[in-house]
């Protein structure tokens, strides 16, 4: 047993890391000017990185997610990477709906390709009516069936793994960020970050977030439901995100400040993908269900 | 990346799980009794016979020279298995490993095969009325005699101590709060010691205070340097609050209690209570997988410590309120889910409180001013 990263997955995480950390697409991404996003997302589909569900093993799709939530890199990521390898022919980005957890299909505008999943049927789709996310980089549409393209099994649960993973990512950018800010914004004459209540906050965050990562990676193993994998990375991004508010005070309450680029993502994939609710009637399911042959 | 289990393990796991399968006891009574306690030496004994009551050891004093991920799947199987309480947890899990890293080749030969054994049950003497939180703040001494020392002071909140056999701790030596602390292990039935037994909140008395006036304890029964106790002692607290003392194994065990319970008593409006129990014994189970892999890269456990200690003492807490709830009028009722909860309010204290263990998370790994 060796629970980590090998050498090559621990250096793709790093590759991504440095290639996300220079772009900087998000706010463009949401005022409608998809290029630069686009720029991006060619350069990781000349990695590879697209095709990481294809070519590689879960841990690989969740250390690119886990890059994607941490840079909050807009574009339909767990759509593209999870939920529909094999089926882009070539395209850049690819969005899809499920319903019913996954209602919309984020990004049909910028996507070149379109699906709807029914009862494990895949469906070409026809985007409808634009609806806004409390993320302003994920513009969600309604689709309706077009042609049926044939079974797809496992979606779902390749894009939950995937959402978890981008949970996680999201839930570290916040707390790496709010560590940072309080130990430079000043009061009382000294540094915030020196208040028992703003370090036990973010210890508490801290802890939620490393406790959850193994549940990912773990999930990616086969090891728990990738049910539990949303509600643990869920759970702990959300906790980051409140934290990461409240220690900002009035700033972190600003759309100017990028704060704001995960505050709204968390939000958006904390009910994404079915809501803390649902997995947690599919892990009850599992853990009661009958043993037996089979 | 990977979670399989070698060969070896495989092999180890199912002799384990045959073992305890045809010699676990069924319930002994309280090991904060004088009976319970003796019937808890005496399973012990039975472990240490087949080599189990130390399996990470040495087998020079009585273990089995198992690995971290044996002795986890080790501890898996043990409680998995519904076997007793360890009587012997404080000694072999929190004094062994500080006198592996600081004890003499003779302290090791003469007192790690009785500790295995329970032979010798031993007590932590950390704590002092003025120094809880503030361990440096200890005031029990220690002055220089004829081939030893005379320990005085007192010593409080001692684990298993009313009926133990021995006791380590910190006395001071010379200097002030971390310099001039010195590790000595003493005996708790020598002359000049007194043992007041404390009721904990079950009644029982799970802890003690301890006398010391003037107890003479030979030259080598110190541990590590004179005055350099405090960096010795520091060695012991991250096991205490890391692996050693509170391995996945019995939360997977009570979680896996909870999801059965709640299959009897199905209250919908709890599912989820349970559900997220479940999830946290599998992340603290998952999380230290992960912390072996990183120790066998050569990294130390450290404040990581710190981390451990928080989630799995609120882990606790959460499966005993949420086992509680699902026995509705029972919960009030003598049981073992209502011994397990008043045993887990105390987890959040012992070891370090919790806010200790926030200021160090904080502090030390996130690396905001003090
Ligand atoms: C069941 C049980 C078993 C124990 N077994 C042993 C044993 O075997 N051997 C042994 O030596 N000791 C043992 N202890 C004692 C334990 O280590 C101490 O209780 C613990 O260190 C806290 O010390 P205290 O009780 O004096 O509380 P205090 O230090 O007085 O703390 C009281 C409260 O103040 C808070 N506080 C204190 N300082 C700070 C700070 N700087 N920042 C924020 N909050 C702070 C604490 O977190 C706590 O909430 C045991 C305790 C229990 C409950």
């Amino acid at each position: 047993m060796k629970f980590a990263l090998s050498p090559e997955q621990a250096q793709f995480a790093d590759t991504l890391d440095a290639l996300l950390a220079k772009s900087d697409v998000a706010r463009a991404w949401a005022a409608g000017d998809h290029e630069p996003g686009l720029a991006v997302w060619r350069h990781l589909a000349d990695l590879g990185v697209t095709s990481v569900a294809q070519d590689g093993e879960p841990v690989d799709l969740v250390v690119a997610m886990e890059a994607v939530g941490f840079h909050a890199l807009p574009g339909p990521a767990i759509e593209t990477l999870a939920v529909l390898p094999g089926h882009t022919d070539g395209a850049l980005l690819a969005t899809v709906a499920i319903p019913p957890h996954v209602p919309y299909a984020v990004d049909a505008h910028v996507a070149e390709r379109v699906f709807v999943l029914r009862n494990g049927v895949l469906f070409t789709g026809t985007p409808g009516q634009r609806i806004s996310s409390v993320d302003p980089c994920r513009a969600l549409f309604e689709v309706t069936p077009a042609t049926e393209v044939g079974p797809l099994d496992g979606a779902f649960d390749r894009g939950v793994l995937a959402c978890s993973a981008q949970l996680l990512g999201a839930g570290r950018a916040l707390l790496a960020r709010s560590v940072d800010y309080v130990k430079q914004r000043t009061q009382f004459g000294k540094p915030i970050g020196s208040f028992q209540a703003v370090k036990h906050q973010l210890a508490s965050v801290h802890v939620g977030l490393e406790l959850a990562r193994p549940v990912v990676y773990g999930a990616a193993l086969n090891a728990v439901p990738v049910s539990a994998a949303k509600i643990a990375a869920g759970d702990a991004a959300y906790r980051a995100a409140r934290t990461a508010l409240q220690v900002h005070g009035a700033i972190g309450y600003t759309v100017e400040n990028d704060l704001s680029l995960w505050l709204s993502k968390v939000r958006a994939l904390h009910t994404a993908w079915g809501t803390g609710s649902v997995h947690r009637a599919r892990v009850m399911a599992t853990l009661t269900r009958p043993a037996g042959p089979h | 990346m990977d979670l399989d289990l070698d060969p070896a393990t495989l092999g180890f796991q199912a002799e384990v799980r045959s073992w305890l399968a045809a010699h676990v006891p069924s319930e002994l009574p309280s090991l904060d009794t004088a009976d319970g306690f003796e019937a808890h030496r005496a399973w012990e004994r039975t472990l240490f016979d087949e080599r189990l009551s130390v399996v990470s050891w040495p087998a020079e004093y009585g273990g089995r020279d198992a690995s971290l991920l044996q002795w986890l799947v080790f501890e898996e199987e043990y409680y998995a298995a519904g076997a007793p309480a360890r009587v012997s947890q404080n000694g072999i899990f929190l004094l062994a490993p500080t006198l592996f890293a600081h004890g003499t080749p003779e302290q090791c030969a003469r007192l790690l095969p009785a500790m295995a054994s329970a032979e010798e049950v031993w007590a932590q003497a950390w704590s002092e009325p003025e120094a809880g939180s503030d361990l440096a703040a200890i005031r029990a001494s220690a002055a220089k005699t004829d081939g030893g020392w005379l320990l005085s002071g007192q010593k409080t909140w001692s684990s298993r101590a009313a009926f133990a056999d021995r006791g380590f701790g910190l006395f001071r030596t010379s200097g002030e709060r971390h310099r001039g602390l010195t590790y000595f292990m003493f005996s708790l039935r020598a002359p000049g010691v007194t043992v007041r037994p404390i009721a904990q909140l079950d009644g029982e008395p799970g802890f003690a205070e301890i006398f010391l006036d003037d107890v003479f304890v030979p030259d080598e029964d110190v541990i590590g340097a004179v005055d350099n106790g405090w960096q010795v002692a520091m060695s012991t607290a991250s096991n205490e609050r890391g692996l050693s003392l509170r391995s996945p194994g019995r939360f997977l065990a009570t979680a896996g209690r909870l999801v059965r319970l709640w299959q009897a008593l199905p209250d919908p409006a709890l599912r989820d209570r349970v559900v997220d129990a479940w999830i946290g014994a599998q992340a603290y189970r998952l999380y230290t997988f992960g912390t072996v892999a990183r120790l066998a890269e050569g990294g130390s456990l450290g404040a990581e410590s710190s981390v451990n200690k928080l989630f799995w003492s609120e882990l606790d807490i959460a499966m005993h309120e949420t086992a509680l709830e699902l026995l509705g009028g029972e919960g009030e009722a003598d049981g073992p889910w209502l011994d397990g909860y008043v045993f887990s309010l105390a987890g959040p204290i012992y070891a370090g409180t919790n806010e200790i263990q926030r200021n160090v998370v904080a502090e030390r790994i996130l690396g905001l001013p003090r």
